[in-house]
């Protein structure tokens, strides 16, 4: 059950990679998740319809941001129609620790915030 | 009507290992390390008596109340409302019919907010509750005053987390129509001076209305001496089931409300035309009612009262003062809230830059059950401009060990972040 904070978790959340915000990006999202306050926001840099630079802000528990801080660095060079297809399970490889039903919604919520950026969905507003 | 018998005698001193045998669930393993249940402010474990007693009501008793003339629908009605008699006199009101079933303290204070606010707020009124409130003795307020064109005043909290008597005394105005308040914070574990709140809402004519949620399972209760007007609380926080909640009330108030919710029941004579209410409590009882639950309460409360509501103080005061003093110790770990010598048994606090969450999962990884987040208080924590807490609270089956046990896991949880 230790697995649950394994060392790259601690890591990620203690050293985020692509922490923080772009001079001007194409996309921009930010949700939270209402039941905890987790936060969110990914930004991201486009060539053509792929990825160049993805950057993200948020607070939260240390599963919310390190899945953040891990997937801005799996997002460079995707396409916008890669990302469209991304689901829980890749998150859950990529996080690679188990996730019980209570704290999916932590480990899931960059992917919910890049995916309605990609969509183009309204901003939530504040 | 006889009351239902106390499953000990009170006059022996209970132990927490024999009353933990009452508890079966507190046997089992969590993760490989046993149970250690610090979640009660959230809701309690059942005594075996609790289970039995419903369970012996469906094997032998069950069927709809105030309703057949069959054999079985008097025994339900009668099982029902010694039920109410038993509570009345746990909390001292002068009469059973001022013990309303509801489903939670939630339901009971929205049917004050509802009821009594509809039919005596209006413009130019104002209604007061404080900063510490949980969020269902503040949204039915700013529900009732939209609705009425009331105005919505807070009382603020002092850094200690205490009530601020001062603002208080300047908010008090005759304008105040209903000062609701409750009686122990659910986050800070503050104990509120009910008795003086209560006479200084009198003395500027408004009613108090007590939120009793947590005080009740935990503290001597007497709504005569604290001449409280409204109390409200919920069976599952003190031994009994979910599902079942209480609203006591002033009879005078109680008779001039109308109705919260129509159905079966709570009518005496229904026309085409219109309708004629019930006498109470059934004017306020609408619908077949939670029979099973209000047979559960009935025997928590006789198993608190078999314990003694002294004891249960006493005994909460103990661990909480000593929990006080092993959490002190951990570097990095703020306390919310005021000293041990005022406060209920609940302790909430930050460790460092460790989100509630992780430390709650972390405890959990050892068999530690905590709540994180906002409790529904999310006024106190922009307060004391935090997201969220953990916290451990505290019951008549919590040991000194398990205290301990909570100070291990949180130095665990220290070198997993480097903190």
């Amino acid at each position: 059950m230790d697995d649950l904070y394994r060392e790259n978790i601690i890591d990620h959340y203690r050293h985020p990679r692509n922490k923080g915000h772009l001079e001007d990006p194409d996309i921009h999202y930010h949700d939270v998740n209402p039941f905890c306050g987790d936060e969110i926001t990914i930004e991201l840099k486009l060539d053509g319809d792929r990825i160049a630079k993805a950057v993200f802000d948020g607070k939260g528990c240390a599963i919310s941001q390190a899945a953040a801080s891990m997937l801005t660095e799996e997002l460079e060079g995707m396409t916008l129609e890669e990302v469209k297809h991304l689901d829980k399970q890749f998150i859950l490889d990529m996080l690679g620790i188990p996730i019980g039903p209570v704290r999916l919604k932590c480990a899931l919520l960059s992917l919910k915030v890049l995916k309605a950026g990609v969509y183009g969905l309204d901003e939530w507003p504040e | 009507m006889t009351l239902p018998q106390s499953f000990k005698a009170s006059a022996i001193m209970p132990t927490v290992a024999e009353i933990r045998k009452d508890f079966p669930i507190l046997e089992q393993q969590v993760h490989g390390h046993p149970l250690a249940y610090l979640d009660s402010t959230a809701s309690s474990q059942k005594p075996i008596q609790v289970i039995e007693a419903m369970n012996r009501y469906y094997r032998t008793t069950h069927a709809n109340v105030h309703r057949g003339v069959h054999y079985l629908s008097e025994a339900a009605t009668t099982a029902y409302e010694n039920a109410r008699l038993n509570i009345a006199r746990f909390i001292n009101a002068p009469s059973p019919k001022q013990i309303i079933y509801t489903r939670n303290t939630t339901e009971s204070l929205n049917l004050v907010a509802y009821s009594w606010g509809r039919a005596n707020l209006g413009p130019g009124d104002e209604v007061l509750i404080t900063e510490m409130e949980h969020h269902s003795n503040i949204v039915p307020w700013q529900l009732i005053c939209e609705i009425t064109g009331a105005t919505l005043r807070y009382v603020p909290i002092t850094s200690r987390g205490e009530l601020d008597m001062e603002a208080l005394d300047s908010l008090l105005t005759e304008k105040i129509r209903v000062f609701a308040f409750t009686a122990m914070s659910n986050v800070l574990g503050t104990i509120n001076p009910v008795e003086e709140l209560v006479a200084r809402a009198h003395a500027v004519g408004a009613i108090a209305v007590v939120d009793g949620a947590q005080s009740v399972p935990h503290l001597p209760t007497d709504v005569q001496a604290m001449d409280m007007d409204f109390l409200a609380f919920s069976s599952h926080k003190m031994l009994g089931p979910t599902g079942m909640g209480i609203l006591y009330g002033k009879r005078e108030l109680l008779e001039a409300m109308p109705p919260f919710m129509g159905g079966g029941d709570m009518i005496r004579e229904v026309k085409m035309e219109g309708s004629r209410w019930n006498e109470l409590p059934y004017k306020f009882e609408a619908g077949t009612p939670a029979i099973a639950e209000a047979v559960g309460l009935s025997a928590a409360v006789d198993y608190l009262r078999g314990i003694g509501m002294d004891w249960i103080a006493d005994h909460e005061r103990r661990i909480t003062a000593y929990a006080w003093e092993r959490l002190s110790e951990v570097e990095g770990l703020r306390i919310l809230g005021p000293g041990p010598e005022r406060r209920g048994g609940l302790i909430s606090f930050v460790l460092g830059d460790v989100h509630p969450h992780d430390v709650a999962a972390i405890l959990d990884m050892d068999g530690i059950a905590v709540r994180a987040g906002h409790h529904c208080a999310q006024p106190i924590h922009d307060h004391y401009c935090i997201p969220a807490t953990t916290r451990a609270s505290f019951y008549i089956y919590n040991t000194e060990e398990e205290v301990d046990r909570l100070v291990m896991a949180l130095y665990k949880a220290k070198a997993m972040f480097d903190l």
